[in-house]
């Protein structure tokens, strides 16, 4: 298989790499009837952005020692985020075609066994932020140029675990970590609002993690909005001493 | 065993900077010198033992030999989930830790009474599950598990408990010490109750009963060769804990004698009888209820193998 596999062919410009991941989020929740076809959709421009743009990474050595960290805490989307890995050069491409599959190495939810690139399996919901926060901390303490990265669904908000970590991050200073609410406003049996209203989210984020920390929060549904109004730069740990707040109205 | 605990962890972390202990806003008088004194090793997570067992896995993913430190049930079931996911999945080298494991917290109620835990943390895969017998045990345990690779639970007692060992024995997780050697019955006790079940084998030899003495320090992995030799060498075989009798050590040693296919066995778990320690008293007030003291554990033995083979005198 290794030497008839297909590689990712994206070149590193970002819009292609969105134009890819929508086109995969599609074929792949479809080919694999997996659910979550929307959860994959609605972070397309946030993972193309982390990874065309921000992280710092190598697909051809996943555990560099100095890469930046990307913990997916919404694991039921992982159909695009698999198809991202492969596109960037972390796994032949051909591995997707066995997503869901009986012997897959690609599980419905992220699973870091046997999977470059993924730090961490993730799947059920309030997880993911608590283990980067341990991450940052970690790396903070340690004097390591590494930042941590965590992508959030507005399911995992309703997680009280969530927001243990959302109180535990400025508290301890862990400025080289950042979380990141991908407020798709639907989840499982109606949208946000029908279900467990968050609003006014970005409040919430801002007044527990204060004006003093530099914990942002970022909820970007376009990928123009992303590349225009990140304060996150790969030359620059995120030092926002204020939160942004990027909400579609 | 809660200073054997801190002392050993305190001693071994200043010359070891992977060391970290990270506690539930708890520990008050025991974690002090630790967290002044080696502050960039500790972490308080407050009142969160989710978040305290998601940092520890993320912190020993990043290198770190991660302690996470409550009471009771407290950094056990109420995250268990990151136990499960976070950490023993991914193989983190965190240790859970508990004190006030069995029903040392006394009066304090149910709430803060562990007797499921072991059970629990047993049915986890990837996860060591170790309850030292005396505050020897947890010295040598505490060294070993800082060495170990993957993930652990470790159960402890309160302070103050009775030192059982006279010097230090060979001491290898996974691995039961004898300490009282025996061929008529056979007890194995775990974590605390070392103490008493010494006692107990005291009483029966004043009977003329010998009783061999096992300390099953590590849960999980289960030294099965000492369980198989005992039910080979001795009559009958006793496991005797400060937890339910569903799961834990009574539970696991009963996996073994019924895989074992021996014909004739006899054999029954000394504990909690599935219900909840909802009396109100302190260890031994409590102990002593449940059968779990020196002559309630004798009172149970000699209800299995027959008053006439242990005389009352």
């Amino acid at each position: 298989m290794s030497t008839q596999s297909k590689v990712g062919s994206w070149t590193g410009d970002v819009e292609d790499l969105v134009r890819r991941l929508r086109r995969w989020s599609i074929v792949l929740t479809h080919n694999s009837g997996a659910s979550h076809v929307g959860s994959s959709l609605s972070m397309v421009e946030i993972l193309s952005v982390l990874y065309g743009k921000i992280l710092h990474y190598d697909p051809k050595n996943p555990d560099l020692p100095d890469r930046d960290r990307f913990i997916l805490s919404k694991g039921h989307g992982c159909a695009v985020y698999y198809a991202l890995l492969a596109e960037v050069g972390f796994f032949p491409l051909d591995w997707l075609d066995t997503f869901c599959e009986n012997g897959s190495l690609l599980a419905g939810h992220a699973t870091h066994a046997n999977v470059p690139g993924i730090e961490i399996s993730t799947g059920s919901l309030g997880h993911g932020l608590g283990v980067a926060t341990g991450m940052a901390l970690a790396g903070k303490r340690d004097g390591k140029p590494w930042r941590v990265f965590c992508l959030l669904s507005d399911g995992d908000c309703d997680e009280g675990s969530t927001w243990e970590a959302v109180l535990f991050a400025p508290h301890h200073k862990v400025d080289n970590l950042v979380a990141i609410v991908d407020y798709n406003k639907i989840q499982s049996l109606g949208t946000v609002s029908e279900v467990m209203d968050l609003e006014p989210l970005a409040d919430k984020w801002r007044h527990l993690g204060g004006p003093c920390t530099r914990l942002m929060v970022m909820m970007l549904t376009k990928c123009s909005l992303c590349l225009r109004g990140t304060p996150v730069h790969s030359t620059n740990p995120p030092a926002s001493s204020h939160i942004r707040s990027k909400a579609r109205v | 065993m809660r200073t054997a605990f801190i002392e050993t962890l305190y001693e071994r972390a200043q010359n070891d900077s992977r060391i970290v202990l990270i506690v539930g806003d708890l520990g008050f008088g025991v974690v002090t010198k630790f967290m002044k004194e080696l502050s960039n090793q500790f972490v308080n997570v407050g009142v969160a033992e989710q978040n305290m067992t998601g940092v520890g896995a993320g912190m020993a993913l990043s290198g770190k030999v991660v302690f996470t430190y409550s009471i009771a049930n407290f950094p056990v079931m109420r995250c268990l989930e990151q136990i499960r996911n976070d950490v023993c999945y991914h193989g983190a080298n965190v240790r859970i830790v508990s004190v006030g494991g069995g029903m040392a917290y006394g009066a304090l109620g149910p709430s803060h009474h562990a007797t499921e835990d072991i059970a629990v943390m047993r049915a986890l895969p990837n996860l060591l599950v170790c309850a030292p017998g005396d505050p020897v045990e947890t010295r040598l345990a505490v060294g070993a598990l800082i060495d170990h690779k993957g993930p652990a639970y470790l159960r402890l007692g309160r302070a103050g408990e009775d030192i059982v060992h006279k010097g230090d024995p060979p001491f290898e997780l996974g691995k039961a010490i004898t300490i009282r050697t025996g061929d008529d019955l056979a007890l194995i006790s775990t974590g605390g109750m070392l103490q008493n079940t010494v006692k107990a084998a005291e009483i029966l030899s004043a009977r003329g009963v010998e009783a061999r003495v096992i300390s099953m320090h590590t849960v999980k992995p289960l030294d099965t060769q000492v369980v198989l030799d005992a039910a080979r060498e001795t009559k009958a075989v006793f496991t005797v804990e400060e937890h339910s009798v569903i799961g834990g050590l009574g539970g696991a040693v009963a996996e073994v004698l019924a895989e074992s296919r021996a014909r004739s066995l006899c054999f029954q778990r000394i504990g909690l009888k599935g219900v909840f320690s909802s009396l109100v008293g302190d260890q031994e007030y409590l102990l002593r209820n449940y059968g779990l003291d020196p002559q309630g554990i004798v009172s149970t033995i000699q209800g299995v193998i027959g008053h006439e083979a242990i005389p009352n005198r």
